[in-house]
């Protein structure tokens, strides 16, 4: 039964009704104008970044009871990437609210143009649970510095977080402009059947369907950030160094965020066969130098997912690829990290995201086999690829889709706010961080400024022969021509 | 074509697109090289339907469609190379020594529908973007301008890579039939109602999908000093209204904003205008159907509305022919101020003060374009501020459709995504961000096991407080214990 409860800048439960007038009173204070001064945006952003300051204890603290994340780790993914994104918003907020100039052909002269970015309006983002705090924020983020009043509905599969954001965000934040609701799927169609002026979609792929179908009733823009099976590419290595650094990488992407419940962890390996023996003696030196203390490791969500990744270890041949971990704590909520050597393509850890601590090394005969293979899938939302051979690499790049590719690392993109993230095909659409986020929920409107002083009078009928000529001449940038023929000096070209 | 042909057909084109040959250079020069050639050795026949059609004179029809595209084909083949080449990313000092480029690379097989008043243009146009950014793609033209889908049908296979790109002819159910399929991105011309089915039948596969959709585009008219700006103003206006499909264009001006006592001035320079120009009723185009002249009609029948006409009013049912007409404050609630109108009907509001025109817009949809004639900084401030729209031209109507370095699109009911030039690239494009690191630099506190030592480290870096950093790195400085219990 989905928990409907909310707070208000008092404190009252919200039915249907109560949430339309949140709703209501965000559009009204958008249409107020307040949220569109740099100022206002500014203010938000400072209060975002005290929120998250002041709160960090307790942000920690919510963050290991839903998720089981130390507090590092919880800080390294979440309360730290945020205040980085603030801090970057604080920074370049005035020249993202800037008029960009066009350039425009000599044929319109003396028109001035640019583009100017506008608020959309009244903007929902629903984040997801994995990292609760930061799928919440971040689009957050971008929607205020855009000048936005926002509504953001957190997951309810993270409790303690949702808790947390609904009791402090109108603390710190306007709370007219910028409204949390609590809710599970039952409010979060509530919440779709209103009128958005953007919707900002974190999760998978089946509730995305449903957000950008009801999108569809009121012409709302999406932007999906979806998941999918991260590939990682493992070519052969010479130095030793490398492959102990590359391991580290892959091992910190699939286990060290999240416990590989993260849209861009590594979902699964592809290696040579003859490469995968050592691979995985590497992996689980890894293991050890990193996450023998669990309490180092997050943990799985809830008993639902929980027994879905049991599930899939069930099935006798894939039980029978694991060759190392596989233990279970059904208590804690716990799967060991567990690597698995050529399960069965068609069994479901092969065929949907995994989003868990399993980590499947598929071998091929030869790694450039690994394109085909993931062409042959959905695609991702980053391929990640361990080479050095920069023939493979361009293959990489140009025979493959994802939404991002990474050379030699994994999961830095995602704090990087000069790299568009988001994805293609079924990882969604749509990108954000940084600027992106910024863009993501502005109209970039262009503004045109034209002057009475020159007049083309061919413009406009009665139409004639010499009029088609001087238009022809303009179309092809045939200044030249065009004076000519406007002075009487060049003979029409009849073309029929 | 039955629902098997077109899959496949389809499926044709998703063969080529795999096969990777609409990705390189040579074959998208080749494409758009060839359009060009299309446009220029048909330039007559495609002159020729758009007559049928639509009734343009070819000139019109030179000006809005075949020259436009003509632009913009040597627009991308000019920008091309440039428009297909990797784009730098800069990066913080933390990240070095990475290197970071985004790479655009094709969606793979798109659909473009394309409306029946610009049917040439809002057909390549799209088309120019899909090839340029190395797209398999399917164009369905809209039935309602039958002879011009029909020479899309049979010349654009006869021009380019007919394995790849394909016209699809038909109406509504072989729209829907087109809907079904899997797309890589849909490109939408047309109604809001139309584009809802879009986007609702784009979610079932998570198709992106951009909406140029439709709207009543206002023109404000503020009082002018000068005689010849005046002059300008209004023909500009005139051209914005009628000169263009007879007011049927998505950006066309659909009605107008006037203070009250410039109103009478205003509807005799148009008078004078429409007789200068318009005398000749072939330099006009025609309604595109019985259809939607009966709607216009039915827009005049209601009395309140017939009786604010001030000039014009007469209709042709066998050339669907509607003269320019002026109305002067017909009710707002009558359906040609709810609704777009989409004809050569003007309707002239008028207001006490210019001012309030800010707030008649704001209390409308978001329209495609706002027009402002004014030289008014402060009144051109305000409605930047304070409205939103897809586009704001001061003192002209029309020509951001030919300026290729302005984003073309709407916002709210007029739609989302942009086009024209290098938007059109991008708009077809996966903009894919590549980075390279090395592994020379590792920043071992990425990684467990936890230490308070390394939570210092991170906080430094998510700071980018690289001073504090390396001091911290170097032992050199103490932890910043931030609660009094630091259980490790």
């Amino acid at each position: 039964m989905a928990l409907i409860t909310g707070k208000k800048c008092g404190d009252e439960e919200m039915g249907a009704l109560g949430l339309e007038s949140e709703v209501a009173e965000a559009r009204t204070a958008f249409d107020s104008g307040k949220t569109k001064g740099f100022e206002w945006r500014k203010s938000q952003l400072k209060a975002l970044l005290r929120l998250l300051q002041e709160k960090e204890d307790d942000m920690l603290k919510v963050l290991k009871e839903d998720l089981g994340k130390h507090r590092v780790e919880a800080f390294r993914d979440e309360v730290g990437a945020v205040a980085k994104s603030v801090d970057n918003a604080l920074l370049n907020l005035k020249k993202w609210m800037a008029p960009e100039k066009l350039s425009l052909p000599l044929a319109a002269i003396p028109t001035v143009a640019e583009i100017v970015p506008e608020p959309l309006g009244v903007v929902l983002v629903i984040s997801s649970w994995n990292f609760p705090i930061g799928l919440s924020l971040e689009p957050l983020i971008g929607a205020i510095a855009a000048g936005n009043a926002a509504v953001l509905k957190p997951s309810e599969l993270a409790p303690a977080t949702s808790e947390f954001l609904a009791d402090a965000v109108p603390k710190y934040l306007d709370c007219e402009a910028i409204k949390v609701i609590q809710g599970g799927p039952q409010v979060a169609e509530q919440l779709l059947e209103l009128k958005w002026d953007k919707i900002f979609f974190t999760g998978s792929a089946r509730v995305g369907r449903i957000v950008m179908t009801a999108a569809a009733k009121h012409l709302t823009p999406v932007t999906l950030e979806l998941g999918g099976k991260c590939p990682a590419i493992f070519d052969s290595l010479k130095s030793s160094r490398d492959k102990k650094v590359a391991v580290g990488r892959v091992a910190g992407a699939k286990w060290g965020s999240c416990l590989g419940q993260a849209c861009i962890g590594v979902d699964y390996l592809l290696v040579n066969d003859e490469y995968a023996p050592t691979l995985i003696e590497l992996l689980k030196g890894v293991i050890k130098e990193f996450f023998s203390n669990s309490e180092h490791l997050a943990r799985i969500v809830n008993k639902h997912h929980f027994q879905r990744l049991c599930n899939i270890l069930q099935d006798e041949l894939v039980a029978a690829s694991v060759v190392h971990g596989g233990s279970v704590n059904a208590e804690e909520l716990f799967i060991e990290p567990t690597i698995l050597l050529n399960p069965p393509l068609d069994k479901e850890i092969m065929t949907e995201e995994i989003f868990g601590p399993l980590l499947p090394i598929i071998t091929l005969k030869k790694i450039e086999d690994s394109i085909e293979f993931i062409r042959a899938r959905p695609k991702p939302l980053v391929i990640y690829a361990f080479t050095h051979d920069e023939k493979f690499k361009r293959r990489i790049v140009e025979d493959t889709s994802s939404g991002c590719v990474i050379f030699n690392d994994t999961l830095i993109q995602y704090v990087c706010d000069t790299i568009p993230f988001g994805g293609v095909g079924q990882s969604g659409f749509g990108q954000y961080h940084g600027k992106f986020s910024f863009d993501n929920f502005s109209n970039r409107k262009p503004v045109g400024r034209r002057s009475f002083l020159i007049e083309f009078s061919f413009r406009y009928p009665p139409w004639n022969e010499k009029k088609l000529q001087l238009l022809r001449h303009i179309y092809r940038f045939d200044y030249i021509g065009f004076v000519l023929c406007f002075l009487g000096l060049k003979r029409y070209s009849y073309r029929s | 074509m039955g629902v098997l042909g077109l899959e496949s057909v389809v499926a044709e084109a998703r063969t080529v697109f795999e096969s990777g040959k609409t990705r390189s250079f040579e074959w998208r020069k080749s494409q758009l090289e060839a359009l060009l050639r299309l446009l220029q050795e048909k330039e007559d026949e495609m002159c020729k339907v758009l007559k049928q059609d639509l009734g343009k004179h070819r000139v019109e029809a030179y000006r809005d469609e075949v020259g436009a595209l003509k632009k913009t084909l040597d627009n991308a083949l000019l920008n091309l190379k440039k428009w297909m080449s990797p784009e730098p990313v800069s990066l913080p000092l933390i990240a070095f020594p990475t290197v970071a480029e985004i790479v655009s690379e094709p969606l793979g097989v798109v659909l473009v529908f394309s409306s029946w008043n610009f049917p040439l243009g809002i057909a390549l146009e799209p088309l120019i973007g899909a090839i340029a950014s190395g797209n398999a793609a399917v164009l369905k033209p809209s039935e309602l301008a039958p002879a011009t889908s029909a020479l899309l049908a049979s010349e654009v296979p006869k021009y380019l890579d007919f394995e790849a790109i394909k016209v699809i002819q038909g109406g509504p159910q072989v729209a829907e039939q087109l809907l079904e399929l899997k797309w890589d991105k849909i490109f939408f011309t047309g109604s809001a109602r139309v584009g809802r089915i879009v986007m609702t039948a784009a979610a079932k596969h998570l198709t992106p999908v951009t909406l140029e959709l439709g709207g009543k585009c206002p023109a404000i008219f503020d009082s002018l000093k000068s005689a010849r700006d005046k002059k300008v103003a209004v023909e500009r206006l005139a051209g914005g209204k009628w000169g263009s499909c007879l007011g049927q264009a998505c950006i066309g001006i659909d009605y107008l904003l006037v203070e009250e006592k410039y109103a009478a001035t205003l509807v005799e320079l148009l008078k004078g205008v429409i007789k200068k120009f318009f005398s000749n009723s072939e330099h006009l185009a025609r309604i595109v159907n019985k259809q939607h002249f009966q709607r216009l009609c039915d827009l005049l029948q209601d009395r309140s509305v017939a009786a604010s006409i001030v000039h014009g009013g007469s209709v042709n049912p066998e050339k669907l022919f509607i003269e320019p007409t002026i109305l002067l404050d017909p009710p707002l609630d009558a359906e040609i101020m709810t609704e777009e109108i989409f004809g050569p009907l003007l309707p002239i509001i008028t207001l006490k003060k210019i001012e309030d025109s800010v707030e008649f817009i704001r209390a409308r949809p978001k329209p495609l374009v706002i027009y402002g004639f004014t030289n008014d900084e402060k009144l051109r401030k305000r409605i930047v501020e304070e409205t939103s729209s897809g586009c704001i031209l001061f003192n002209d109507a029309l020509i951001q459709y030919v300026c290729d370095t302005i984003p073309f699109g709407g916002v709210g009911q007029s739609g989302f995504g942009q086009y024209h030039g290098k938007f059109s690239f991008d708009n077809f494009s996966n903009r894919k961000p590549v980075a390279r690191r090395s592994f020379i630099l590792e920043l071992s506190f990425r990684y467990p096991p936890w230490n308070a030592k390394k939570f210092q480290l991170i906080r430094h870096i998510c700071r980018f407080d690289y001073f504090s950093f390396v001091l911290c790195l170097l032992g050199l400085k103490r932890h910043n214990y931030r609660s009094s219990v630091e259980v490790w």
